[in-house]
């Protein structure tokens, strides 16, 4: 039974870590360009410098 | 990317938005960024390959005209976008998302709480678990639930209901409830269904949300916004660009070839033709000289012309137009929702079913806690889980289908109301056909010099040069390299190929008839080339289908009876011919009087208001700005068939919804006994609610393939 009193705040607190993490994703607009992000990868920024 | 020069925190900054469909690879993303870079005053350009937008934060001594300059010079079409803020408001769907979010988390975490429960833990420990899975459900219940109960709350007070309400109720009653429960120790809870309700259906209104926004930023894509504004002349003879907004009567404007104008106005000086397609349809240009009455919106192609203003802004003809089409689509709004349809009966069953199931316990002897209790397990079954998913789950997959196929569906009420037309309307010039000139006799041009023609044709905007550049670029012509090349107004373009003159330009008059233009090389005859608005691909072959498809197709054209006869003959559809806007209205007015439900399929300026009238409306994407914002859905390319494919589609749509409904009240119909017998534990309700959900996704998903 105590093992239960550490789980489930752990439990919660990981739940709370992910949502966190969506929120602030969708604050800085990391959804607003999806295709973009995957292109710009390629990139090659070595050429403009 | 590249360093800026540094800019004092101080100095304002404005944001420009610029639509640039050409960007392709990631090549363009760099080539763009970077190649803005240097701009003197520019602060930062970024782009959004998924919008193909183009985000310039610049100082106000960096003007668009300069912006939109250098995105040409680096190889890209680029429009500027006036509406900024009508583009961004994505408000809607983050709200959702966030919401979704929030109930996701909750709905698993609750969950796991409750296996245990439903696994065996009893006294204390259940105690405790019922208690974990309130503190974490009431809070998500009061932010997830909050567009729920605005919208029943908004309903209500309008004496109305829609599918809300029963959702409000049913998961306010059945958490105050379990929260009872959890306080008196009782052995059933309830706050998993209540909050995995919210999950579900959240999802849905997201699906729906997302599916708006993105036909919503493709259609916004393709507006050109074309004269935002116009070059001034000014009392020391020099000229300014001036914004379309800040233009007054009185003002002279000079409209260089290929303009649009961007004001009402009478010309001064100057003759040219006008290409008046956006206001009347009507393709062939109209002749004017000084003293013509001229519209904004039009198309400058000869010459220069100096234009007195005498309206501007909210007085223009085409302002007349845009309020035309505001009170015309007053009529759709009206327009209620398949699932709100359904509410309105499964509403009241619901709560009816549930007041039934408590008195008859009451009646039956049980006390009142156990008698609220059986309302609550009927209430949480009934809900409409699975009828708020049925809905939007069809007509996103659909809408994804059609997008794949060059529709762009607005919104899902779109798609339920295409796909009750019965009666179709087509705009002629530019719908039916495709609204610009191709050149009929091409042989003409000796092959020889077909090279010569294409140079001179590219130095050129009229229309007809560029319809001749598209046909010779798709014969594989490469362009000769000309001198002195130059435009003369009035005529068209000369330059000497080698030691040979050769020229591009209007026919000597009584030459040719109709659209024509005149090739001339050395001191060999003219070669006399005409031009006609073809019909769209595939024209032939839709329309018979849309017959098969049971809808009768008429055309309705502001063009006259003789331009609209060989159209109207080689599609064997009756016409009506000479239509102003309101005549249009008229007659979509009539049709609707007598029952029928019209589609509007239309592309200029001049079918707005019916565009916005119809029942449903369609238009292509080469259409006008008020033709694309006025239609339900666009669909691109030169082919016609996406029309009947929509429609196949939208019906195939709601023959799913409809089998969704089925399944949802089936499914209902054999776990509502269960719940009248007091038999509905919490584990059922979560089984047959998510069982029920998954059912309709998976039915939807069968659209995937529908447009093929």
């Amino acid at each position: 039974m105590t093992g239960l009193a550490i789980l489930i705040p752990v439990a919660l607190g990981l739940g709370l870590c992910g949502l966190a993490a969506f929120f602030w994703a969708m604050r800085t607009g990391q959804f607003d360009d999806m295709d973009g992000a995957a292109l710009r990868i390629l990139i090659d920024d070595e050429e403009d410098d | 990317m590249t360093a800026q020069p540094a800019i004092s925190a101080h100095e304002p900054v404005e944001r420009s938005l610029f639509a640039v469909p050409g960007m392709r690879c990631a090549g363009c993303i760099a080539r763009l960024e970077g190649g803005l870079a240097p701009l003197p005053g520019l602060v930062s350009a970024r782009v959004n390959f998924t919008a193909r937008r183009l985000a310039v934060d610049h100082l106000p001594s960096l003007g668009v005209i300069e912006i939109k300059a250098a995105i040409t010079a680096l190889g890209f079409d680029a429009e500027p976008i006036r509406d900024a803020a009508a583009l961004i408001d994505t408000g809607e769907s983050r709200a959702l998302a966030r919401a979704a979010a929030v109930a996701g988390f909750g709905a698993m975490n609750i969950m796991l709480l409750s296996v245990s429960v439903w696994s065996g833990a009893e006294g204390a420990t259940r105690d405790l678990f019922h208690l974990l899975s309130a503190i974490i459900a009431i809070p998500v219940i009061l932010y997830a639930g909050r567009p729920f109960f605005r919208s029943a709350i908004g309903a209500l007070k309008r004496g109305r209901t829609n599918m809300d309400v029963p959702i409000s109720i049913g998961v306010t009653l059945v958490t105050a409830l379990s929260l009872f429960e959890t306080l008196t120790g009782g052995a059933h809870a309830y706050f998993d269904g209540a909050v995995m309700l919210l999950f579900f259906l959240l999802v849905g209104r997201m699906l729906d949300s997302v599916m708006r926004d993105r036909a919503r930023s493709g259609v916004a894509a393709l507006l050109k916004q074309s004269a935002p504004g116009a070059r001034q002349e000014e009392e020391e003879g020099t000229s300014a660009w001036v914004e379309a907004d800040r233009l007054v009567p009185g003002q002279t404007m000079i409209v260089a070839a290929g303009d649009r104008l961007a004001a009402d106005g009478i010309v001064e000086s100057g003759s040219s033709g006008l290409d008046l397609s956006l206001l009347t349809g009507e393709s062939a240009p109209q002749p004017v000289c000084a003293g013509a009455l001229v519209h904004a919106g039009t198309l400058n192609l000869d010459a220069p012309l100096y234009v007195r203003v005498t309206a501007a802004g909210p007085d223009t003809a085409i302002a007349d137009i845009a309020r035309l089409m505001e009170h015309a689509g007053q009529g759709r709004s009206r327009y209620v929702r398949i699932a709100d349809r359904a509410a309105r009966w499964y509403a009241p069953a619901v709560h009816l079913l549930a007041i039934f199931a408590f008195a008859g316990w009451m009646v039956a002897g049980a006390g009142w806690h156990q008698a609220l209790l059986v309302s609550a397990a009927v209430l949480i079954i009934t809900c409409p889980c699975a009828l708020g998913l049925a809905v939007p789950a069809a007509q996103v997959v659909a809408a994804g289908a059609l997008m794949r196929r060059g529709v762009l569906i607005k919104d899902g009420s779109a798609l339920e109301r295409l796909a009750e037309a019965d009666r179709l309307l087509f705009d002629k010039t530019g719908t039916l056909t495709l609204g610009r000139p191709e050149p009929v006799d091409l042989d003409r041009i000796p092959h020889a010099v077909r090279p010569a023609a294409l140079a001179l044709a590219r130095a050129s905007s009229h229309p007809l040069s560029a319809a001749l550049r598209r046909a010779l670029e798709a014969e594989g012509v490469r362009p000769a390299d000309l001198a002195e090349l130059v435009e003369e107004p009035g005529f068209g373009m000369r330059g000497r190929w080698d030691r040979t003159p050769v020229s591009l330009g209007r026919p000597a008059d009584g030459l040719a008839a109709g659209m024509a233009v005149a090739f001339t090389s050395d001191d060999s005859p003219t070669i006399i080339l005409h031009f006609r608005d073809m019909l769209r691909p595939d024209a032939t072959a839709t329309l018979a289908r849309l017959q098969n498809l049971g809808l009768l197709c008429s055309i309705v054209t502001g063009d006259g009876a003789e331009a609209t006869a060989p159209v109207a003959h080689a599609l064997r559809l009756t016409a009506q011919t000479a239509m102003r806007p309101q005549d249009k209205l008229d007659a979509i007015a009539r049709l609707a009087a007598a029952g029928r439900r019209v589609m509007m399929v239309g592309d200029g300026l001049n079918d707005g208001p019916a565009l916005a009238a119809g029942h449903v409306s369609m238009a292509p994407a080469s259409a006008s700005d008020v033709g694309q914002t006025a239609a339900d859905a666009v669909f691109l390319g030169d082919s016609l068939a996406p029309v009947a494919i929509a429609i196949v589609v939208a019906r195939r749509t709601m023959a799913v919804v409809r089998q969704n409904f089925v399944l949802a009240v089936a499914y209902n119909a054999l776990a509502v006994p269960l719940a009248l017998a007091g038999l509905v534990t919490p584990l059922v309700a979560a089984l047959a609610m998510s069982g029920s959900s998954i059912l309709v996704v998976g039915n939807a998903l069968r659209l995937r393939r529908a447009a093929r």
